[in-house]
């Protein structure tokens, strides 16, 4: 054992001195790009995930309708469709595929219906697909989603005197999300409903998984949440009950509808009037739709793959397994080492194949941002996911010709929950943020960074007004007018919250802000924990102020201001406004896109004068590159179409 | 013998169920679930896949299914790789972190143990004076300053071995993780075997071999090495079973494949399925690491063997 040990440490170090080439060399002769990829994808299933990691690796082996030109971000070269039209008021799309594209086992044509298939699958109830409201955009996919099947029988006209109006109102399936946990889990006003019934309601199954004397208990019990309206009649309620409970209730009356899957009849907007054409139907006027096509959750999957492995609600079967899935995109999966890499290889059978100059890529899960930096200078890596903001400064100096900084569609900002005692203040609220230097915190802090005095940057033709801007007098004015001079309440104690920052989250910022609060007399305490635990304070408003981030989707201000509606998962902040919400609610039924663009400054304004966020800084991303990759150029989403890009040493 | 053997087994049998018992209940009671991103899931779609997972069930419940699972040797899936199954994650990872704590543990001993005897031999001389100080570096550096320092300079700077990468049949890949896991090892194990050689050294037969006129470095090896490696022996189970079940630190520092990386992201992403079965089988290889340890002892040191004290 020890001989042999022995001998390989000296043959390791024998072949370590030959090692001349190294593995950008080679990878620069055999044309295969290496990427730091930040983390590994959780999954390869597009219908599965809902990260960064996994767009770039998804994008690589799958297209969508609309390509991403590699140079801009608002042009939209041709994908999976040729073209496109849309009717004026931004509705209704036609997408026009192209006829030559194959699916990567080259055993089926890309049609439309993979199209509908795919968003079928990610809306389908029973897939619990994570990002299903990307497909939201879609006429009644919402409903579908949720499985409103009391809305989507009465719309189909399949229960007998109950109109789809009155199905709203009855309100069954359609419970509030916040109410499922707290009403069903727990209120004493569910005592003769078992545990079992119980939790199937809670995971909205619809009342299909209900027993007979559930069933009768909500139709007759006075107690029962299911508040029918007043003028309900007793034959509706009936009527609706037999048809949403096919199985469970009564086995002797006819079920309007035996179907487990109210796809079809629920009519989402999504249909193939013939092989090669896509009507999309939507919700609301989107005139930014292409750009969202370019979403992983709006490409479509190979229905002969995923069905061949299982049924198109499984959330798992081997189609997404490495060796096995199938893609349309201008690569395909080769492996996937979890922490090691995932390798994906030229597809040839790719439409524009011939314009494909890489013939792979592969993909390194590198976390640790020390390690990816050295193993780029050690020439390992073509393009690293990011630099340490401590050491851009020394790169900036030593290795300038590698070192790219671009703007991204990402803002930190901080967040007070508004139903804590202080921060429930306006006053107090737009005093803490007028007291963040914002620029200080960019200039010696976060590199490369730009102040930010509004949650959305800058996208396309929308710039809205810096209005959440450092001012310390005009806080301490503030703070006075609020009732606390100096931080000091009538009571003489002084203001003090907690500050929540995330383990791997930036100390010097919180340190930072820290001392600029203490500069009108409020006095903070940082509360770091790790990543679970930070985003659950969050989401049950356990605590006062923290330090949060948020990364768009599209090149949209709705990614950046739909999250802040009363309800919505990611507002965090226990504030919403009905004005607010009217604005977005104005914006997203207006067909004039300037018009469009002005309600969302509105909106943005009254969101800083609220002040439940103070943004502070537009993200960049510092990363490093080497020259010989070309094609790569700034984009504002980072999602660089790897099919133009090329190695030319 | 066996009969010890078999108690000593059953005992491990039992100290594995408290094992499962207090990790699961330590997961559950953490804040916090695995389904949760910066990007909220929605509840509705929440409260579904934990249904799927049957995370929705009550605790004990959940808890005796488990039990029953793992009695059929079936660790489920991971909640974090959601589809994977755990034996698949832990499959790929514990081949890795088993060669490299091989590799590591084999430069601990080759250079703990002579660089022990040596200094036990020259008690007090240039030797042991070097040797222990160098000794003592090493159990003070932690690896984290260790592995970038190496990689650093033999990696980036001369580039003589890769500053990150595993590949299982490239030996020039194992290095510079190796010697950053087993240098702390090594040092522990050289001053060990100092401490049990010089006890070793003052025993009257050493003196009568001496006497005898039998050459020192014959005493060293011939005479005092099995009695001495009695310490450094009783470390090197338990540090074993530690080295091989992954380093977090040395994993993300040269991007390696193995055990450490999915424990801490177990824990962060609450992924109870991982982290259970990585417990689980850290505290399997504590266990057979000590028992092995104490067999090794036993053979090393006659005094111990029943029935001959």
């Amino acid at each position: 054992m020890l001989r042999s040990s022995a001998s390989l440490v000296l043959s390791c170090l024998l072949l370590a001195s030959c090692q001349k080439e190294t593995e950008v060399e080679r990878a620069n002769r055999e044309k295969i790009l290496l990427i730091g990829n930040g983390n590994d994808p959780k999954a390869l299933d597009p219908h599965l995930v809902t990260g960064v990691p996994e767009s770039k690796v998804i994008g690589a082996i799958f297209e969508g309708l609309v390509g991403d030109d590699p140079e801009s971000d608002t042009a939209y070269p041709p994908g999976a469709a040729t073209s496109w039209t849309h009717n004026p008021d931004y509705t209704s799309w036609t997408f026009h595929l192209r006829p030559d594209a194959r699916w990567s086992d080259n055993l089926a044509p890309v049609v439309a219906q993979d199209f509908v298939f795919a968003y079928h699958r990610l809306l389908h109830p029973d897939l619990a697909g994570p990002y299903a409201e990307m497909l939201y955009f879609l006429k009644n996919a919402e409903d579908y989603n949720k499985n409103h099947r009391s809305i989507i029988l009465a719309r189909a006209g399949l229960i007998p005197g109950v109109s789809e109006a009155q199905a709203k109102t009855f309100n069954l399936e359609g419970l509030p999300d916040k109410t499922i946990k707290d009403d069903l889990g727990k209120s004493p006003k569910w005592p003769e409903l078992s545990e079992p019934n119980r939790r199937r309601l809670a995971v909205n199954k619809g009342l299909d998984a209900l027993d007979r004397p559930a069933l009768n208990w909500i139709l007759e019990s006075p107690d029962s949440r299911f508040d029918w309206p007043a003028d309900s009649l007793p034959e509706q309620r009936i009527a609706l009950l037999t048809a949403l409970a096919a199985k469970a209730a009564d086995p002797t009356a006819t079920p309007a509808v035996e179907a487990e899957d109210l796809f079809e009849l629920a009519k989402v907007g999504a249909t193939s009037p013939d092989d090669y054409t896509l009507q999309v139907d939507l919700r609301e006027p989107v005139p930014y739709l292409p750009g969202i096509t370019r979403h992983y959750t709006w490409f479509p999957v190979p229905r002969h793959v995923v069905l061949q492995w299982g049924k198109i609600s499984d959330r798992f079967t081997p189609w997404s397994e490495a060796r096995h899935i199938v893609g349309n995109g201008p690569f395909k999966m080769k492996s996937w080492k979890l922490n090691d890499s995932v390798e994906v290889v030229k597809n040839p059978i790719y439409w524009d194949a011939a314009n494909v100059k890489l013939n792979g890529l592969k993909f390194y899960p590198i976390e640790n941002y020390y390690s990816e930096t050295r193993a780029f200078l050690a020439g390992q890596l073509h393009t690293t996911y990011q630099v340490p903001p401590d050491l851009v400064d020394r790169i900036k100096k030593e290795y300038p010709q590698y070192l790219r900084q671009e703007p991204y569609v990402s803002t930190s900002f901080v967040r007070f929950n508004v139903t804590r005692p202080g921060l429930d203040n306006v006053k107090i609220r737009q005093a803490l943020s007028l007291a963040i230097n914002r620029k200080d915190i960019c200039d010696t802090i976060l590199e490369g960074y730009t102040p930010a005095g509004t949650i959305t940057p800058a996208m396309g033709d929308y710039k809205p007004a810096q209005i959440a801007v450092y001012d310390l007098e005009k806080a301490k004015a503030m703070l006075a007018e609020a009732g606390y001079p100096d931080g000091r309440g009538p009571d003489g104690n002084g203001l003090k919250f907690s500050l929540l920052i995330r383990g791997g989250g930036s100390q010097a910022v919180s340190e930072a802000m820290q001392s600029m609060w203490k500069k009108i007399g409020v006095t903070v305490d940082i509360r770091r924990m790790d990543f679970g635990s930070y985003i659950s304070a969050q989401q049950n408003l356990d605590f006062d102020i923290a330090i949060a981030g948020w990364t768009g989707d599209y090149l949209d201000p709705t990614t950046f201001l739909l999250m802040w509606t009363e309800g919505n998962g990611n507002n965090n902040t226990g504030w919403h406004s009905a004005k607010f919400e009217g604005l977005l609610h104005e914006a997203a039924i207006q067909t004039d896109p300037s018009q469009r663009l002005a309600m969302f400054a509105q909106a943005e304004q009254l969101l800083m004068e609220e002040a439940p966020i103070a943004p502070f800084a537009f993200q960049a991303r510092n990363y490093l590159h080497r020259p010989e990759v070309k094609g790569w150029h700034p984009l504002l989403l980072d999602n660089h179409p790897y099919s133009a890009v090329r190695i030319d040493p | 013998m066996i009969k010890n053997l078999l108690s000593r087994f059953l005992q491990g049998l039992v100290v594995m169920f408290v094992l499962f018992t207090i990790t699961f209940f330590l997961v559950k009671a953490m804040p916090g679930g695995p389904f949760q991103s910066e990007k909220a899931i929605p509840a509705h779609i929440k409260a579904k896949i934990e249904a799927y997972y049957g995370l929705d069930k009550p605790m004990g419940v959940q808890y005796l299914k488990l039990l029953a699972n793992y009695l059929k040797g079936d660790p489920g899936l991971s909640l974090r790789l959601e589809g994977r199954p755990v034996t698949q994650i832990i499959g790929e990872a514990f081949p890795v972190s088993f060669q490299l704590g091989v590799v590591a543990m084999s430069i601990a001993l080759l250079v703990g143990i002579p660089s022990g005897c040596i200094a036990a031999a020259k008690k007090n001389g240039l030797l042991d004076v070097g040797s222990m100080g160098f000794a003592m570096v090493g159990v003070c550096l932690p690896s984290f300053v260790i592995g970038p320092v190496l990689a650093e300079t033999f990696g980036r700077s001369l580039k003589w071995f890769p500053a990150m990468g595993w590949n299982a049949s490239s030996p020039q890949t194992w290095i510079l993780p190796a010697i950053t896991l087993g240098l702390g090892t090594a040092a522990y194990v050289s001053r060990l075997t100092r401490a049990g050689m010089i006890e070793t050294l003052s025993q009257d037969f050493v003196r009568t071999a001496k006497a005898k006129g039998v050459p020192g470095w014959k005493i060293l090896i011939r005479h005092c090495l099995r009695g001495g490696l009695i310490p450094a022996v009783a470390y090197i189970g338990p540090a074993f079973a530690g080295i091989v079940s992954g380093s977090v630190v040395i994993e993300s520092i040269f991007q390696i494949p193995g055990m450490g990386r999915h424990f801490i992201k177990a824990i962060e992403t609450r992924d109870s399925s991982v982290l259970i079965a990585s417990v689980l089988l850290y505290g399997a290889l504590v266990i057979l690491a000590n028992l092995f340890s104490d067999i090794a002892g036993v053979w090393l040191n006659p005094r111990l063997r029943s029935g001959k004290n």
